[in-house]
């Protein structure tokens, strides 16, 4: 994969040579985004200048060719999650999709309740829209999470009452991985007649996810999580057992069966369904070989530094995903000093509005862990080789930051850093 | 966001990572900062008693480049400098020196507090001092 991205020749001061066969920045950052894969951008090309058509003409060969793209796209993302295509909706991407369900539901089931519950976790997508229906008058429960990032079944059983109407509790959290139990939330929501919507975004095509034997009846779907383009994705809304609802939040001609109005992203369309075709051939051996090197990635940097703590359930979690903390050291320090890979960090530092993640927060571990976090988001493209790389470059980083740290020489002194009186500024 | 050169460079080449004995009368120990902010600096100066120069100085510091660089750049300069002098050192010096951008202005804020926390404490020990040398007579 070529880059014209410059990497500033002062910030790599590593002892760790480039190792045969890596190109630098590694890119490591796949919960972020993914990079297209070839063939989906193969897939795509028609459609930009020889079947240009508005799938919506259907009265000329370029409408019905266009037509053509996107219905085989539709199938391809329903037979990926067990749906039909009638109950595909597309969007511009997950962030829609999210307000659509949420949003839609809300409205089209005002008159039986006005109760949402949802998760402290939750992408922001899901989260704001939340805030927006209680300036509404709807009323939400934000669920906490366990020590492991896990919802716990019980406090959904309890929070439910005969005013809820929606459940949304997404399949994998895009900063921690895990994993949360669908099938059983779906259940619970199916006994008391809630509708459940999950933001699938992370999960799709990465792990199995089938709306039938999950329980599902609304998720969110996004393309460019999934080696595909970015700004479409699609929502699934179930027809049968039971037949689900929702109002639109987009008018204009009722395209989408009258859920979401305007002109179809034909070419982004037929990327999501390629990437959902790719994504489910290959996501048996995907997700063996992604394991493996996550797997590596966490043995090799744990057993060469203490003090590291893994953020969430490794039992439940993506199988590429790692994301640690690493104490005594601040992470957008530590990012700086391995510039030359892309990944993220969970401290406040390396957010525009100075909040450390919110996530990191709800699993209890406390801010200065979640300050010292990084996410590591393994994906289809990268290889042992960077793996091995970026081990070394994390190990050596951090080691130099804690020479320079203050709390790595109080911890080693022996002090115990919470009992400290801080002054803080 | 992208970093100045000074700042790349301090956090390359951090001037002056260490420790002094806290436990000196010579030297001040200034700890500034919270780990649940993401910012602990810890600063220290010896200080020359006849002069009232400072001669040595050292930081750790926990927090990000900016951070790291700004108190880099204060044990730069304090250095030499009395403690009075250092005394006037601002923050927004660090910040212009360094060009830090809005959001990490904060750092350099952080720095000055751990300039001002060190010589504090030195001063302290100071005044602690002259009434064991009274008895002594």
């Amino acid at each position: 994969m070529s880059t014209d991205v410059k990497i500033p020749q002062e910030l790599t001061v590593s002892k760790h040579a480039v190792p045969e066969g890596v190109k630098l920045p590694i890119y490591m950052d796949n919960h972020a985004t993914t990079p297209m894969d070839p063939r989906v951008l193969e897939e795509m090309l028609p459609y930009f200048m020889e079947k240009f058509g508005n799938s919506a003409s259907r009265n000329h060969s370029f409408g019905w060719a266009a037509e053509e793209g996107t219905e085989l796209a539709r199938e391809r993302i329903a037979k990926l999650i067990g749906a039909t295509t009638k109950e595909i909706i597309f969007t511009s991407g997950a962030t829609e999709s999210d307000n659509l369900a949420i949003k839609g539901a809300a409205e089209m089931y005002r008159e039986k309740g006005n109760h949402i519950i949802t998760a402290v976790t939750e992408h922001k997508a899901v989260l704001d829209t939340c805030k927006r229906l209680e300036k509404y008058g709807y009323r939400v429960t934000y669920l906490p999470v366990q020590k492991d990032g896990l919802i716990d079944l019980d406090d959904l059983k309890r929070a439910m009452d005969d005013k809820t109407i929606l459940v949304s509790i997404m399949a994998a959290n895009n900063e921690i991985g895990v994993l949360q139990p669908i099938t059983e939330i779906g259940k619970m929501c199916r006994e008391r007649g809630v509708i459940f919507h999950t933001d699938a975004t992370q999960a799709i095509g990465k792990i199995p996810v089938d709306v039938n034997k999950n329980n599902i009846d609304l998720a969110s779907i996004s393309a460019h999580k999934m080696y595909g383009p970015k700004g479409v994705g699609a929502l699934y809304v179930r027809r049968k057992n039971p037949r689900v609802q929702i109002s639109a939040i987009i008018d204009g001609g009722g395209h989408e069966r009258g859920m979401r109005s305007g002109t179809l992203n034909v070419p982004g369309i037929v990327g999501l369904g390629k990437a959902c075709a790719i994504c489910q051939e290959e996501m048996q051996q995907e997700t063996a070989r992604l394991s493996g090197l996550r797997d590596r990635l966490r043995e090799r940097i744990m057993s060469r530094l203490d003090e590291t703590y893994i953020n969430g359930s490794m039992e439940h979690r993506l199988p590429g995903n790692l994301n640690i903390s690493f104490a005594y050291v601040e992470g957008e320090s530590l990012l700086m000093g391995i510039n030359d890979i892309a990944v993220s960090s969970g401290s406040a530092c390396t957010s525009a509005t100075l909040e450390p993640s919110y996530v990191l927060k709800a699993l209890g571990a406390g801010d200065d862990l979640a300050h010292s976090s990084i996410r590591f988001g393994i994906g289809r493209f990268n290889t042992q080789a960077e793996v091995d790389y970026v081990a070394d470059r994390v190990i050596e980083t951090v080691e130099r930051l804690r020479e320079l740290s203050p709390l790595y020489e109080m911890a080693k002194e022996g002090i115990n850093l919470k009992d400290v009186k801080w002054a803080a500024e | 966001m992208s970093y100045s050169d000074k700042v790349i460079d301090h956090y390359n080449n951090p001037r002056n990572v260490g420790s002094l004995d806290k436990n000196s009368t010579e030297v001040g120990t200034g700890l500034v900062g919270a780990p649940e902010c993401g910012d602990v600096m810890k600063l220290q100066i010896r200080v020359n008693r006849e002069t009232n120069v400072i001669e040595e100085a050292k930081f750790k510091t926990f927090g990000c480049g900016s951070a790291i660089a700004s108190s880099s750049l204060a044990t730069e300069w304090v250095k030499g400098k009395t403690v009075d002098e250092a005394l006037a050192i601002k923050n927004m010096d660090i910040v212009k020196e360094l060009s830090l951008p809005p959001v990490k202005i904060h750092c350099s804020v952080l720095a000055e507090d751990a300039i001002r926390a060190a010589i504090g404490d030195w001063k302290k020990k100071q005044a602690a001092e002259k009434p064991v040398a009274v008895e002594a007579k």
